[in-house]
């Protein structure tokens, strides 16, 4: 990358007489499969918003959890005021004054404010806690942080997302902080209190406390950030760089910018496509998206391009029966799908490898082949009765076919690499004969090597007949990989296309640009919970 | 995954075969994972062949005569066809708390004056309807209801056992029917095994052939393993744990069948504390109480360990409180070893 893009810190003789509060050196993180950190640096000064930038899969979740102890770093070092610490435990952590909240908050619904505010820290003697005690101070936190009508008395669970936001930073200045990482904290927020949101920070930050704030939207860096840095693939792509004064362009650059260029496999010629196989009308979820319509024919890698949160899980998790729409329908070959039925979609012919494959797709006691089989098995057995030899030969099949490595069927599929699952997932359908592919975050986790050898298995199914609906968070996958795009904002399709029309920077401007505000839910609720998956944030 | 593979070329990162230093050597394979119910298993047996041992070396006489194994295999097979079918809720990732209270009350039901007039086969389908219906109504809960299957079987639990106490009105109902009686004496035994002991083995056997051998058992462990895995590969779940509980209802009308072989009566105080022994053989034999694995053969094996100490106890003449002792140490013991073996 051009080093005009990595400035030396800034030479403030502030920092120079204080000393950065956080310095991060060379750290390294690596999770079965995938090497999340790989050199990161980070320096933090007191009382600044440092702005922590990059794409889904950059490293940045890790990074705040190897911050808040709950990670701990293969290499590198972390210099807390001078000292070198190792954070072994967010109790750690946390004395050392290094509060974290969440994306997904962390907070026990069924508890109050007050006892969420000082769990694991109770103002107690001998076990007894001081309620009034512990009421009183939370009352007095959330006044501070502009929220006095908050009840301390009040459980979580009833509060807004909002309004939980304002409990679990009460948490966090509960305690003795000196720096407060925040995980895209207006993602659930509406804009007004988002407004007081920053606020707070801009009171925090004046008493000299340091913020982490992480997040998509360019707009709010460009209000509260001091300093940014970017990551990108896991390493530091540029640190300190000035919030107010960079041009936009360069840190759309350091964050797409990549050592690794991801080899996408060529589009075959669009010739007359068939009649398509998924027709979707009109589908809609209260408060996650409004309604979409999409056809996907065979052959066609149809892309779902936009940020968490913008509706893109749920769509396809919709489609696939998986989550009950509010409106509309999903045809496939021109007959409706029972609605809210996985089995009815699976029967249909369609087959989702979701985001999260340990916990939504493996069986991770298993062995790779009897994962495979899993939703083909009435094909090998006869009434009721397994055929163990032509299942495991099936499997076996499969997996060849997609050159799942190693090529032992009867491995526990806990002991592959993230690509490999993903092709024991995919292997899963095929050997189904399903004709309607939903790819969620189909790399996520796959080694950055790994992932070209995917891509090409994408593109060779889709040759072969299969429609392809796939989903990523990253630009560059959905561009070089999709044959058209719906690219999507806050639960609207803010742009349909073909791929090669598009760009990174033109899609990444659509996703973060404000457009018109959020879908709206029913009257006067929140968002409602469904038992159907949530949709992650970025983690590794 | 090991530093040097991070940024590997694609086409390296495709061929290249995973070396002892890759992330997946770390655990030895598909070997270990596949054979570690077996090596579980095994230590089982040692533990019976001690325990075997102990009898020999205390009672001689009294440990290995005829006598004493057919009474040891008896008492084994009630309570050893109720932890078959605890065994598969329990590996689909649920509870049944039950078992112990269906049986009473089939017992119970399949005892009274009005059954008895419809002879043996009368008997045996009304315990095993009993079984069957209390059984769906667990499963309709847990599946439909919506109701987490601790709470669903406790309630059944609390309602059978209180049914079978009205039916009976408290009283021992005594079975004529001499069919009944009959497959209890020792005539009926083949080749010196008593037919209550045979009706244990087949069901033990098929068991064993339903969970390793069909769908029904391979989708029970994908339920049990992972739900949310299992329901977006297609599989219906809610369908699967109805036919669980249904499956624990059946075992129960069986076993109580065999009860009233056994004792020649009804009873609502039969089966107590069986959901507990079930339970807890089941856990010594390797089950997973969080589902997703177990064996057959270790719940069988776990409930003949916990019958030859009841016996090796009563041969000794030691007090049933040390017995209880010795039964809650097994229990740590082999949850322990089992946790120092997955982590």
């Amino acid at each position: 990358m051009a080093p005009a893009h990595r400035p030396a810190p800034p030479p403030s003789a502030a920092h120079e007489a204080t000393g950065p509060l956080l310095t991060m050196t060379g750290i390294t993180k690596s999770f079965p499969g995938v090497r999340a950190l790989d050199g990161v640096d980070l320096d933090v000064t007191a009382g600044e918003v440092h702005c922590l930038l990059g794409q889904n899969g950059a490293g940045k979740s890790t990074l705040i959890k190897v911050l808040a102890g709950a990670h701990q770093p293969d290499g590198g070092e972390i210099r807390w005021r001078g000292e070198t610490v190792s954070l072994k435990s967010p109790i750690a952590a946390m004395r050392l004054g290094i509060a974290t909240i969440y994306q997904e908050l962390d907070l026990v619904e069924h508890m109050s404010v007050a006892e969420n505010v000082f769990l694991g820290h109770e103002r107690a003697t001998a076990g007894f806690v001081h309620t009034a005690e512990a009421r009183e101070a939370t009352a007095a936190l959330l006044a501070r942080l502009g929220h006095p009508e908050i009840d301390p008395g009040t459980l979580v669970g009833r509060l807004s997302a909002a309004g939980q936001q304002i409990a679990s930073m009460a948490r966090a200045l509960s305690h003795d902080v000196r720096l407060i990482v925040m995980d895209e904290p207006s993602a659930a927020l509406d804009p007004d209190e988002v407004d007081n949101l920053f606020r707070i920070v801009a009171s925090l930050t004046a008493s000299g406390v340091a913020v982490v704030h992480i997040s998509h939207r360019l707009e709010e860096i460009r209000r509260i950030g001091d300093r940014v840095t970017v990551l990108k693939d896991g390493r530091t792509a540029a640190r300190g760089l000035d919030a107010h004064t960079t041009p936009t362009r360069d840190i759309v650059a350091l964050m797409t910018g990549r050592d690794v260029e991801y080899v996408f496999p060529e589009r075959r010629a669009a010739t007359d496509r068939p009649a398509p196989v998924l027709s979707v009308e009109g589908l809609a979820r209260d408060g996650e998206f409004a309604p979409v319509d999409f056809d996907l024919h065979p052959g066609e890698i149809l892309g779902l391009a936009g940020l968490v949160g913008s509706g893109r899980s749920e769509i396809l998790e919709t489609v696939f029966g998986a989550r009950r729409p509010t409106a509309g329908r999903v045809l496939v070959d021109g007959r409706p799908l029972r609605p809210g039925s996985v089995t009815a979609a699976v029967r249909a012919g369609l087959g989702l490898a979701p985001e999260e494959r340990k916990s939504q797709a493996l069986l991770l006691l298993e062995s790779v082949s009897r994962n495979v089989s899993l939703s083909s098995l009435p094909r090998f057995a006869r009434a009721g009765w397994l055929n163990r030899h032509a299942e495991r030969a099936g499997a076996h099949a499969a997996t060849r076919d997609l050159s799942l490595r190693p090529d032992d069927p009867d491995r526990p599929v806990r002991t592959l690499s993230g690509g490999n699952q993903q092709k024991a997932v995919l292997a899963r359908w095929l050997l189904r004969g399903c004709r309607v592919l939903l790819l969620d975050e189909p790399t996520r986790g796959v080694d950055v090597g790994a992932r070209a050898e995917l891509y090409a298995l994408i593109r060779r199914l889709a040759d072969d007949g299969l429609a392809v609906l796939l989903v990523s968070s990253e630009v560059p996958e959905v561009l070089g990989l999709a044959d058209r795009v719906l690219v999507l904002r806050e639960g609207r399709v803010v742009h349909e296309g073909d791929a090669a029309a598009l760009d990174e920077h033109r899609v990444l401007g659509l996703v973060m640009s404000d457009g018109p505000g959020p879908v709206p839910a029913p009257a006067g609720t929140a968002p409602e919970e469904t038992s159907a998956p949530t949709p992650r944030g970025d983690r590794p | 995954m090991n530093t040097s593979e991070g940024h590997t070329l694609p086409a390296e990162a495709g061929s290249a075969p995973p070396g002892p230093a890759g992330p997946v050597a770390k655990d030895a394979g598909r070997a270990g994972a596949r054979r570690r119910p077996d090596v579980h298993n095994l230590s089982l047996l040692g533990v019976l062949a001690a325990l075997v041992l102990v009898g020999v070396l205390t009672k001689p006489e009294q440990f290995l005569s005829v006598q004493n194994l057919q009474l040891v295999l008896t008492q084994a097979s009630v309570i050893g066809i109720v932890t078959v079918g605890v065994t598969f809720v329990i590996i689909g990732g649920g509870i049944d708390l039950s078992v112990g209270a269906m049986v009473a009350l089939a017992t119970v039901w399949a005892t009274t004056l009005a059954t008895q007039q419809f002879g043996l086969g009368g008997i045996l389908l009304c315990a095993l309807c009993v079984g069957l219906g209390c059984g769906l109504v667990n499963g309709l809960l847990v599946s439909f209801g919506g109701l987490v299957p601790f709470i669903a079987t406790l309630a059944m639990l609390a309602s059978a056992r209180g049914l079978a106490l009205q039916i009976s009105e408290g009283r021992t109902q005594v079975v004529s029917v001499e069919p009944v009686l009959a497959l209890g004496r020792r005539d009926a035994y083949l080749l010196g095994i008593p037919p209550i002991v045979l009706v244990f083995a087949v069901v033990t056997v098929v068991g064993w052939l339903v969970l390793n051998r069909t769908t029904f058992g391979r989708r029970t462990v994908a339920v049990g393993g992972n739900p949310e895995a299992a329901r977006l590969a297609g599989i219906d779940v809610r369908r699967q744990r109805l036919l669980l509980y249904l499956l624990s209802g059946l075992c129960c009308g069986i076993a109580a069948f065999l009860l009233i072989v056994l004792t020649g009566s009804g009873q609502n105080t039969n089966g107590n504390l069986y959901e507990l022994d079930a339970i807890a053989a089941a856990i010594i034999g390797g089950t997973l109480l969080s589902g997703g694995r177990g064996t057959i053969t270790g719940s069988v094996l776990g409930v003949l360990v916990f019958t030859l100490i009841t016996n090796l106890f009563a041969l000794n003449n030691l007090e049933t409180a040390v017995q209880q002792i010795a039964k809650g140490a097994i229990i740590v013991a082999a949850v322990l070893v089992q946790k120092g073996r997955t982590s």
